[in-house]
């Protein structure tokens, strides 16, 4: 086998929508221990790019996904049409599946159109595309509860190999029931984080990643780690934390077991 | 980008189980879409079915991941000898160094359409038999290759509707040259289900005939199921001639609707061109496209435009959705396996059921199969959401 491999580029922006923190810099006060954490819904703005008719039924996933990437690229002062943007998420829209399943199992079988392509993983993708106007490559990734860990992965290495700023955006949204009993995730949740291959002077840090096999770092606070555990993109969360404190640090992120991610901060 | 090498590739589509019933069906252009009979489904409409999926099991230590989309993936694992060249790949390179990317728009979501017909009639609850993990999440299809495998190294799946096993390609490449592993399973599986059935026919995109690609009088598609593997490494000092390589992949987005195509192609376009720049290769080196070809009547005129525009008449091209129906999140690696037969063995596969090509396409469209040598071609695919992904494909020699 091969010597542990390190990827690195520098951290332009960040976006954070999660429950009790409603953007970067209220989620970079909890973090840090200077505000305490107030479990509280989180709020997931319209996504105004959209035209009014798709505002009106964008989804709980479309909002958390829109908005926290959006809110990453406006911290890195980069326009969404030149940035190949990797969303991953544990799950699709968790309501319109539900939707889609009781109107299958009954005896009318005629599903929306509507409902249909956005059923899809990738409609946060396309309503992106559609919201900015960007034409670069997009992705959809699913890694279950590794999904923040390999959007990072995938973030990281595109932006090396495109020598490119690249967007992550990893979110998740709840089902309802009867699916919320075998995948109870209890609220929305997002992180955008624009990366740089290159250092800038708006770069926050160099961030260096690699895979390892110390098993994922807890965070300190117990009510924040349990938020950590039960939505899937805030795996990422003590990354955020680490960026937060402002020091140099490390942290294991879950990815897919046995593998963790290994993430080194630098602060520039 | 630098070339990988697709070391060993398989198909399992509705045509029988492996690379020999898809080369005859290509070269004898026979097809294998029947009406739709599937789940007592009552739709006028005509499918690719693979046969005896119920009847395929999974391994007991595998129990968890037992439905559709994961029986039809062991059947791909299991045909052409491609499980005993994957383990010979990890006992070169070890369980870490082989990656797992795989594509899927369905998953298993039909375990869950069924789970919702047997809810609790009392409160409601799914049977405690229907397992989410395992069947219903997206990432399930590469949770069971890997563990399948014994792999313990970097995973994931690529779910971008139609495009979803093209763009793997692209993701696993990227993975190779960064240097986290030193080869990929790439592919895709995606199987027959209600969602997919009645969705398609919401949207009127569904054909009550064999599906009948550019022809003037095409009327939509035909829904299919298929699992296609292959395997990516870097290229070994020598190859044979007949040997295939990836040569560049193109991606880009439409940013126009959710499911309807840019009229003139400008995504598939845009797509085509980065494919093109990444193999550093121009449209003329270009002797054979596999087109997206859905046969619903924008998206052949869309794509028709697209390839027009930067190909002309000068380069054939054929879409093969009439032999395997549209296999959606496994189309892009079931026609990747298409491209690479056409490459080893020299020949341009015809479209069947196409009958009268459309006027208002100019391009070299090839309604029957023809011997001709090739070196490199080209595969499209195209997804709601507006995803596109062009990958092209090179003879070694």
């Amino acid at each position: 086998m091969s010597a542990p491999h390190s990827l690195s580029a520098w951290i332009e922006g960040v976006g954070l929508i999660a429950p009790g923190m409603p953007d970067w810099a209220a989620g970079a006060a909890v973090l840090t221990g200077r505000a305490p954490f107030q479990n509280a819904p989180s709020v997931l703005p319209a996504p105004l790019l959209l035209p009014p008719a798709e505002r009106r039924r964008a989804s709980r996933v479309v909002r958390v996904a829109l908005a926290s990437g959006l809110a990453a690229l406006e911290h890195a002062g980069i326009e969404a049409t030149t940035v190949p943007a990797i969303f991953s998420a544990s799950t699709a829209d968790g309501h319109n599946c539900h939707a889609l399943c009781e109107t299958l199992a009954s005896d009318d079988h005629r599903v929306s159109p509507t409902r249909f392509h956005n059923s899809l993983h990738n409609t946060p993708a396309g309503y992106w595309s559609i919201a900015t106007g960007a034409m670069c490559a997009s992705q959809s990734l699913c890694a279950y509860d590794g999904s923040f860990s390999a959007g990072l992965l995938e973030a990281l290495v595109q932006a090396i190999t495109s020598q490119t700023p690249t967007l992550l955006v990893a979110y998740d949204a709840e089902y309802p029931e009867p699916l919320f009993a075998v995948r109870p995730i209890p609220d929305a949740a997002g992180i955008g984080l624009v990366l740089s291959p290159v250092q800038t002077p708006r770069s926050l840090a160099r961030i260096a990643i690699a895979l390892t096999d110390t098993p994922p770092d807890p965070l300190a606070e117990p009510t924040l780690d349990t938020l950590r555990t039960a939505i899937p993109a805030l795996r990422g969360l003590p990354l955020l934390g680490l960026l937060a404190a402002g020091g140099p640090g490390c942290v294991a992120l879950e990815y897919l077991a046995p593998l963790s991610l290994s993430v080194s901060l630098d602060p520039c | 980008m630098t070339p990988l090498h697709l070391a060993r590739h398989t198909v399992v589509t509705c045509v029988g189980d492996g690379l020999a019933p898809l080369r005859a069906a290509l070269r004898t252009g026979t097809g294998g879409l029947t009406p739709c009979r599937f789940d007592g489904v009552a739709l006028d409409t005509w499918i690719g079915e693979v046969a005896g999926l119920d009847g395929t099991a999974l391994p007991a230590a595998l129990a968890d991941y037992d439905c559709r989309n994961n029986r039809l993936a062991r059947r791909g694992l299991e045909s052409d000898g491609f499980d005993a060249t994957v383990r010979a790949a990890i006992a070169r390179h070890g369980v870490r160094r082989v990656g797992v990317i795989l594509g899927t728009s369905t998953s298993g979501i039909l375990a869950t359409e069924t789970a919702y017909r047997q809810r609790d009639p009392l409160s409601g609850a799914l049977p405690a038999s229907f397992i989410y993990r395992g069947t219903h999440n997206t990432y399930s299809l590469a949770a069971f290759v890997r563990d399948w495998f014994g792999l313990e190294g970097p995973a994931g799946v690529v779910s971008t509707a139609c495009s979803s096993s093209a763009k793997v390609h692209a993701a696993a490449a990227r993975m190779i040259h960064a240097g986290l592993i030193d080869a990929a399973i790439v592919g895709g599986v995606d199987s027959l289900c209600l969602t997919t059935l009645h969705g398609f026919a919401s949207l009127e995109l569904t054909s009550p005939e064999p599906c009948r690609p550019y022809d003037a009088a095409r009327k939509g598609i035909s829904i299919g199921e298929a699992a296609a593997f292959a395997l990516l490494e870097r290229p070994p000092a020598s190859l044979d001639a007949d040997a295939v390589l990836l040569l560049g992949c193109g991606e880009s987005s439409d940013a126009y609707h959710m499911s309807s195509p840019h009229p003139e192609g400008r995504g598939a376009r845009q797509a085509m061109e980065a494919a093109l720049a990444d193999a550093g290769l121009t449209a003329d080196d270009i002797d054979y496209i596999n087109l997206h070809g859905t046969a619903t009547p924008n998206n052949d005129a869309a794509e028709g435009c697209a390839v027009a525009a930067l190909f002309g008449t000068r380069v054939p091209g054929s879409s093969t959705k009439g032999i395997t129906g549209h296999t959606l999140g496994a189309a892009g690696a079931l026609e990747a396996s298409v491209c690479a037969l056409a490459l080893a063995e020299g020949f341009l596969p015809g479209s069947v059921n196409t009958r009268t090509l459309d006027p208002g396409i100019p391009i070299d469209y090839l309604l029957s199969t023809r011997e001709a040598p090739l070196r490199h071609a080209m595969s499209n695919s195209f997804g709601f959401g507006g995803s596109n992904c062009s990958l092209v494909f090179g003879r070694a020699g």
